[in-house]
């Protein structure tokens, strides 16, 4: 039965030798910050479990989670990364087409009721009945709610599924709603980014399989694992942020010299990520290693937060698009303002005041 | 040196300092306690700790230029920030002893905290207190703790200082990690507020809210201590609020 095979049988047979499946196993531990013993642990869930049964639902998105996800380097090839999983249904990369892809996702919801993992990658337009974005016939949302019905857990891709991304920023037209607001019956592992750290994405994978359960998560419903820290935490260039230098401009000695982005508008203080530790491609890089500021792809609405290059970004609650420095001092000089007119109009006052009580006095004493 | 003497001198008769010709104005004025000390001292210490956390908190949100030299050799923003940190820490602590000297003080250390809503007076008070800052009124009422207006605008201020003080331990806590006490006690805060850059916003726009605190707290001060029927900025020194005549009302 191609159901109960594991994840183990079908690496062996691809020719991956039992070395790097050890290495694998070790590389996911450390990145998920396991005690050492647990790689054992993992290995001994990989050779005996039954893969799990994926459905991976693409609603309004680019794929780049999935391109994200294919490019996992450690230490395995993609298409082998793929197999941990059994993906039943991916209408992006299936061979089959139309009716006979439908019906695999039909069987597999019937034969695995309650076992499969349901992946999605995209947000859920809601707005004119789910018009704006049609898979097999029926709005997105639709098919989101029906195959999360039997689902044992959800896991959200990306930062459209988690929070929107680019087509829910303002002014939203399609009402882009994320998965977590869709599908309310059961639970939803965010996994946000614009795309996800491939190592991420296996590794929240990897912890399903050996546990049996969610990775725990933060208050926002990421796994703490790899969501538990800011960029800046982990920032190599946060030497440079503590004793004050800065990329003041971008072709100043300060970029030449891998300073600080801060002033630049990086993300990093305010972004959860695993990007300065994991890293991208194989671990290249990252944005901030190759002079960028984090522009904060990870964080609920980080469109709408203003330019990416300012640090003190701009705010939208009056109805008014400007930074807390501008709204802020005007708000202060127009007080001051009012409060030097007062002041004059009490002095004026006073004085006339006075003046009528000595006039008043003076009358007094002629009467 | 009899000039002197003259203005020293008490008239044995009365008990009362001794009216000179062209001191017809002056009046024997009286006095009432209203400041305890722990009230007073924090509200200096406040003084303090606010002026230090808005300049080292604007200087976190805009640093200072660019250092130059060895990384090892500066600490620029490492300083700057522990600054705000422990005062940030020092306004926290002092905000609970605030709250416990408003139940174990006078009643006049309650005032901050509770508004009379239900009582006539009071809105009449406040009323009138308004007319008297749209120059509609020729004299303000005598108030021994704080006029309505007064006092509307410090629990306004306390509700400010517990707003900072609860977003400043979340930004806190993004520092000091998950499952820290900050984490548990104010780590809800930020989802609340949707990410860490909005809190850094609001937190942000508090420091020009302190501002425009300030201006109108020391300019009403001011005033009052001239143009009231009533001492102001030594009663905050002192304790004792002096009355400048002796009519009722």
């Amino acid at each position: 039965m191609s159901h109960t095979q594991t994840f183990y049988d079908v690496i062996r047979r691809r020719g991956i030798t039992r070395r790097s499946f050890m290495q694998f196993c070790s590389m996911t531990a450390a990145s998920m910050g396991l005690a050492p013993a647990m790689s054992g642990r993992i290995a001994h869930a990989m050779e005996t479990k039954p893969r799990i049964p994926v459905i991976w639902f693409h609603g309004n998105e680019c794929t780049c989670c999935s391109e994200s996800f294919i490019r996992s380097a450690h230490p395995l090839v993609g298409d082998v990364v793929l197999s941990m999983i059994n993906l039943e249904y991916d209408d992006l990369i299936m061979a089959a087409a139309g009716h006979q892809a439908e019906a695999v996702a039909e069987k597999v919801m019937e034969e695995h009721k309650g076992e499969y993992v349901l992946a999605v990658e995209g947000d859920a337009p809601l707005n004119e009945d789910g018009m704006y974005c049609f898979v097999a016939g029926k709005p997105f949302a639709e098919n989101l709610r029906r195959a999360a019905k039997d689902a044992a857990m959800v896991i959200a891709w990306g930062q459209c599924a988690s929070f929107g991304c680019v087509q829910t920023a303002k002014p939203n037209p399609t009402r882009g709603t994320p998965v977590h607001k869709v599908v309310l019956d059961k639970p939803v592992i965010k996994v946000p980014g614009c795309p996800p750290i491939a190592e991420v994405m296996t590794g929240v994978l990897s912890y399903i399989l050996t546990f049996d359960r969610l990775p725990e998560l933060d208050r926002q419903g990421r796994p703490k694992m790899f969501y538990g820290q800011r960029i800046h935490d982990k920032c190599y260039r946060r030497g440079h942020f503590d004793a004050g230098q800065f990329v003041e401009r971008w072709d100043d000695d300060g970029a030449r010299k891998g300073y600080c982005l801060y002033k630049m508008g990086c993300k990093g203080p305010t972004t959860y990520n695993a990007c300065s530790t994991v890293m991208w491609n194989q671990g290249v890089s990252f944005p901030i290693g190759s002079g960028h500021g984090c522009l904060g792809c990870s964080e609920d609405g980080f469109w709408d937060k203003g330019s990416f290059y300012d640090r003190v970004t701009d705010i939208h609650q009056f109805g008014i698009e400007d930074n807390a420095e501008t709204v802020g001092a005007g708000v202060a000089i127009g007080v001051g303002a009012a409060v030097a007119v007062h002041a004059a109009m009490s002095v004026v006052r006073r004085t006339l005041d006075k003046a009528d009580e000595k006039a008043e006095r003076s009358g007094q004493g002629q009467g | 040196m009899s000039t002197y003497d003259d203005e020293l001198r008490i008239d044995p008769v009365t008990g009362q300092p001794a009216i000179r010709t062209g001191d017809e104005g002056r009046i024997n004025r009286i006095s009432v306690f209203v400041f305890e000390w722990p009230i007073r001292l924090w509200h200096w210490l406040m003084v303090v700790f606010l002026i230090v956390l808005g300049v080292t908190g604007y200087f976190i949100g805009s640093p200072l230029p660019t250092t130059t030299g060895e990384t090892g050799e500066h600490y620029v923003m490492g300083y700057i920030r522990f600054v705000h940190f422990v005062t940030g820490y020092f306004l926290a602590i002092s905000f609970l002893f605030r709250i416990y000297w408003a139940i174990v003080g006078n009643h006049h250390a309650r005032e901050a905290f509770t508004l009379p809503l239900h009582k006539g007076w009071w809105w009449a008070g406040a009323a009138h207190m308004a007319a008297w800052y749209f120059f509609a009124v020729k004299e303000p009422k005598k108030w021994v703790g704080h006029n309505p207006l007064a006092q509307i605008s410090m629990f306004i201020f306390m509700l400010y200082l517990l707003f900072m003080i609860f977003t400043g331990f979340a930004l806190y806590s993004e520092g000091a990690g998950a499952g820290s006490w900050q984490d548990q006690m104010f780590g809800w805060v930020i989802p609340l507020f949707g990410q860490s850059q909005d809190v850094h916003t609001w937190h942000h726009l508090g420091m020009w809210a302190l501002i425009v605190f300030a201006t109108l707290h020391i300019y009403t001060a001011v005033r009052e201590d001239i143009m009231s029927r009533q001492s102001m900025i030594s009663t905050m020194i002192s304790g004792e609020r002096m009355f400048k005549d002796d009519r009722p009302e």
